[in-house]
């Protein structure tokens, strides 16, 4: 019908203007609130210096949403509150209304329609969501199906506030690791050095940025079966799967020897110590869907130690620096191995160069 | 909880219609993996593909590549070229590669299934209103399923054909949507809710996002730079936006005068959670002991001291809160592992005026500053954090035109080998600056 009609060209509008989306209570006292507090599990109440308040119901999502999910929510912000909404950065939605009495008929619509009031102050909140299997290119593993898994056996954790402080998980399906830092990240770890096609690699990939990819230098071309294709030096590759992406045909992704791996003590934010680097505690584990059990097993233990042995305020990373690594294997029971000493660049500043020992 | 039963089935998260409501003409594949996540308490993914499917066959044969992923263990899609009229980039395309025997796919209804990257508003504010339309707009061109969001910040719109994304895109940029980054390019930026409705914000957040991501839109639509530039800003030192760790240029609100201090508020605090509650979780948890809890329930604070990392803050909300001479700090160089290893962003402004339009003009300028110097500059592939790490600091500012700060650092150097025969030029610099106030 179109085929001969002229493209249409851009409009370059960048980001949208936020102020026009904003609830008319955020937007008049923009940039002038005075302090916030919370009722209850799931509710944040911000008080203004104009003496506006807002109360505002956090609700988890499954973040992928369609147009049944998106209406049934709506619907309710329409009905029990005013019909604007945010999204955190881990996909629950925040609802304010300016009404306190509306706060509870809000929560039970939420929660009749089996969406999860809570997430703040110290509870579990949503995991941070990668694409996996529905709809990466280079996924070791699903990352929907983990979030889901393990937000079930969390959804008490999400709905309470029983956490010493704040738990962000976070999980990625390949070593790129777009998920992100978290008090616990679950990641994948390859084991094994890439497969090479090299029927393929001559016309997919460009030689030369696939040779610079490497972190190690362990790819160098080479004339296989008579083609210009590419060689990996397996005692040198780490398995990163970082030659992957650009060059599809160097397959690294394989169903046995895709683990997934633990790493615990991430933190982004400012509070107390300096933000910190998670850092690996399990690997070996297997990648096993659709529920993931022996990866769901390990946080929930180290969540059941960190909630039994941290301080009041402590983020995991902070009670791992108190009570140290000893320590920490100890009460998780998780085996301490070589591949927990860093050997990167830079990790002679992981050692303990000192006399404190812990016994 | 999850498993009584509803109260309205039909307006519930687990409702999958009767078959005979089924408008979508290809039956559905077994999907014994994928079924396994429908049951739990949290919302099931899987029964939102399965009330899609119900309606197009996108989503049938979606469904049947993803199960396979999960009985196999691997991925299957691969990329391509898509893009709409006009730009290079924003669009991720996506390509089945399950081919049965005859090199046909095996789910050829989702054999394109593209993501269009739309940057959301600074904060993802959205009404009711617009997020109907936005949905119904996708639901015309698309499978109907949209994430919230995606890890870099982008809407992402998941799953059309090559031929949709063009008319999806012309539909949602006429009502003030425009697509993000993707490739080698300054990226969809991120923002926290901040003065929106944060106390603890010391930055106007929708301003600043705006003002730096709309400044390199040309860039953000075309592709040529190094490697991906992001931007995020956090209002405060919380860093709700992970942007230190995550962020090539982090912009984080902070103030450079005293904190403010309600001491009756303070005592109110005391009376109801004790003293030794204030001691142990406010007090002993300052990193620069810069708190002092009196004798008459009153706290000290020794500013000059305090390195606004806001824990007493966040614990004593309605006792202390950030003073009112208000900026930003600036980090550059966050990234994840490839391929140097982990970088935090690190100091590199410690202390910015953000009030007067120069003001403004300045923090605009000096972004384009660091990506013209990091385009000629960085290797291909190179990620600012690891350009910085090749040269070291100093050549960085030198290239960019920054005065060197101790705030940049943990400590001086340890190592003596270095050549400092230009000391005395140096020193005086710093001797000027000082007396220049
Ligand atoms: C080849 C295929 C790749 C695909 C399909 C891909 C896809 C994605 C997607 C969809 C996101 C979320 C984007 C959004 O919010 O719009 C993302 C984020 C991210 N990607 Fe990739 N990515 C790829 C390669 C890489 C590579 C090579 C790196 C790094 C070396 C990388 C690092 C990251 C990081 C660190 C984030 C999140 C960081 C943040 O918070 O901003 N990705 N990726
Ligand atoms: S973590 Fe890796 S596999 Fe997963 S979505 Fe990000 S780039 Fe893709
Ligand atoms: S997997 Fe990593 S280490 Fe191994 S060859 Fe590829 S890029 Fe190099
Ligand atoms: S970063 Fe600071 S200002 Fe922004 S939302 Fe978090 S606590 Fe509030
Ligand atoms: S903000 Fe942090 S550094 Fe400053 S006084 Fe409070 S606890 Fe100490």
């Amino acid at each position: 019908m179109t085929e001969k009609a002229t493209p249409r060209s851009p409009i370059e509008t960048g980001c949208p203007d936020g102020m026009q989306y904003l609830h008319p209570t955020y937007l008049k006292n923009y940039g002038m609130w005075k302090y916030h507090d919370r009722p209850r599990p799931g509710v944040l109440h911000h008080v203004a210096e104009s003496g506006d308040e807002v109360w505002t119901v956090r609700v988890g999502t499954q973040r992928q949403l369609g147009p049944f999910e998106l209406n049934l929510l709506c619907d309710i912000i329409d009905k029990y509150a005013d019909g604007y909404v945010r999204f955190t950065i881990r996909s629950n939605m925040e609802i304010s209304v300016t009404d306190e009495s509306k706060v509870e008929p809000l929560i039970e619509a939420l929660t009749d329609a089996g969406y999860p009031v809570g997430g703040t102050g110290n509870s579990v909140t949503m995991i941070s969501h990668t694409q996996g299997w529905l709809h990466c290119d280079i996924p070791g593993t699903d990352a929907s199906g983990v979030v889901k898994a393990m937000m079930d056996d969390l959804h008490d954790e999400f709905i309470n506030e029983t956490m010493p402080n704040r738990v962000h998980i976070t999980t990625s399906c390949c070593q790129i690791n777009c998920g992100g830092q978290g008090d616990i990240a679950i990641n994948v770890q390859h084991t094994k050095p890439p497969k090479i096609n090299h029927d393929l690699v001559a016309n997919v990939c460009e030689r030369p940025s696939v040779v610079a990819r490497c972190p190690v230098a362990a790819i160098r071309p080479a004339m296989v079966n008579g083609k210009p294709s590419l060689e990996v030096d397996e005692k040198k590759c780490i398995c990163c799967g970082a030659c992957f992406p650009p060059c599809p045909p160097m397959q690294i992704n394989d169903s046995e020897h895709t683990k997934l791996a633990i790493w615990v003590g991430g933190k982004n934010s400012n509070a107390r110590s300096k933000p910190m680097f998670h850092k690996l505690v399990a690997a070996g584990i297997p990648n096993n869907p659709p529920r993931w059990p022996e990866a769901n097993d390990i946080v929930k233990k180290i969540l059941k130690v960190y909630k039994e042995d941290a301080l009041e305020w402590e983020r995991v990373g902070d009670w791992v620096e108190r009570i140290g690594w000893p320590r920490f294997f100890e009460l998780t029971e998780l085996p301490f191995t070589k591949f927990h000493i860093d050997n990167w660049r830079g990790s002679r500043y992981t050692l303990n160069a000192s006399a404190h020992v812990r016994f | 909880m999850a498993d009584q039963k509803p109260k309205n089935p039909e307006k519930h998260s687990t409702y999958l219609p009767p078959m005979s409501e089924k408008k979508s003409s290809k039956p559905f594949h077994d999907t014994p993996m994928l079924d396994e996540l429908e049951s739990g308490p949290w919302p099931s993914f899987v029964t939102g593909l399965k009330r899609l499917a119900m309606d197009n066959d996108m989503m049938v044969d979606l469904l049947g590549q993803l199960e396979h992923s999960y009985k196999t263990r691997l991925g299957y899609w691969k990329g391509g070229t898509v893009s709409v009229f006009g730009y290079g980039g924003g669009i991720i395309p996506r390509f089945t590669e399950l081919m049965d025997t005859d090199g046909k796919p095996m789910f050829p209804e989702s054999k394109e299934f593209h993501t269009l990257r739309v940057q959301p508003p600074a904060g993802n504010h959205y009404t009711t209103d617009m997020l109907r339309q936005l949905s119904n707009s996708w639901n015309k061109y698309g499978s109907g399923l949209i994430a919230f969001h995606g890890q870099t910040g982008n809407i992402m719109f998941i799953g059309s054909t090559t031929d949709n994304t063009q008319h999806f895109f012309d539909e949602i940029n006429e009502y003030g949507w425009d697509l993000g980054g993707a490739g080698p390019c300054v990226r969809t930026a991120m923002s926290c809710v901040g003065a929106a409705r944060c106390e603890q914000s010391c930055a106007n957040e929708q301003k600043i996002h705006r003002l730096l991501v709309n400044n390199f839109i040309d860039d953000m639509h075309r592709p040529a730079l190094p490697y991906k530039f992001k931007f995020k800003v956090s209002g405060c030192p919380n860093d709700c936006m992970n942007s230190i760790q995550r962020a090539d240029f982090a912009v984080i609100g902070t103030w450079r005068d005293d904190m403010k201090v309600d001491q009756g508020e303070v005592k109110a605090f005391v009376e109801r959670k004790s003293r030794k509650y204030v001691i142990d979780n406010v007090v002993s948890r300052c990193p620069t002991n810069a708190l002092s809890l009196n004798d008459d329930d009153t706290m000290t604070v020794d500013n000059r001291n305090c390195v606004r990392c806001m824990h007493c803050i966040n614990v004593m909300t309605k006792a202390l809160s950030p003073g009112d001479d208000k900026g930003v700090s600036i980090l550059m160089g966050g990234k994840r592992t490839l391929k140097i290893g982990d970088t935090m962003g690190t100091v590199i402004v410690p202390f910015m005026k953000l009030e007067t339009d120069e003001d403004y003009e300045q923090l605009q300028e000096m972004a384009e500053e660091v990506i013209d110097f990091w385009a000629e500059n960085a290797l291909e592939h190179e990620r600012i954090g690891e350009t910085i790490e090749r040269i070291g600091l100093v050549n960085f500012l030198e290239g960019v035109g920054i005065e060197v700060d101790p705030n940049m650092i943990n400590y001086p150097r340890t190592s003596s080998y270095v050549r400092m025969d230009t000391w005395d030029e140096e020193a005086d610099k710093w001797n000027q600056r000082k007396a220049a106030g």
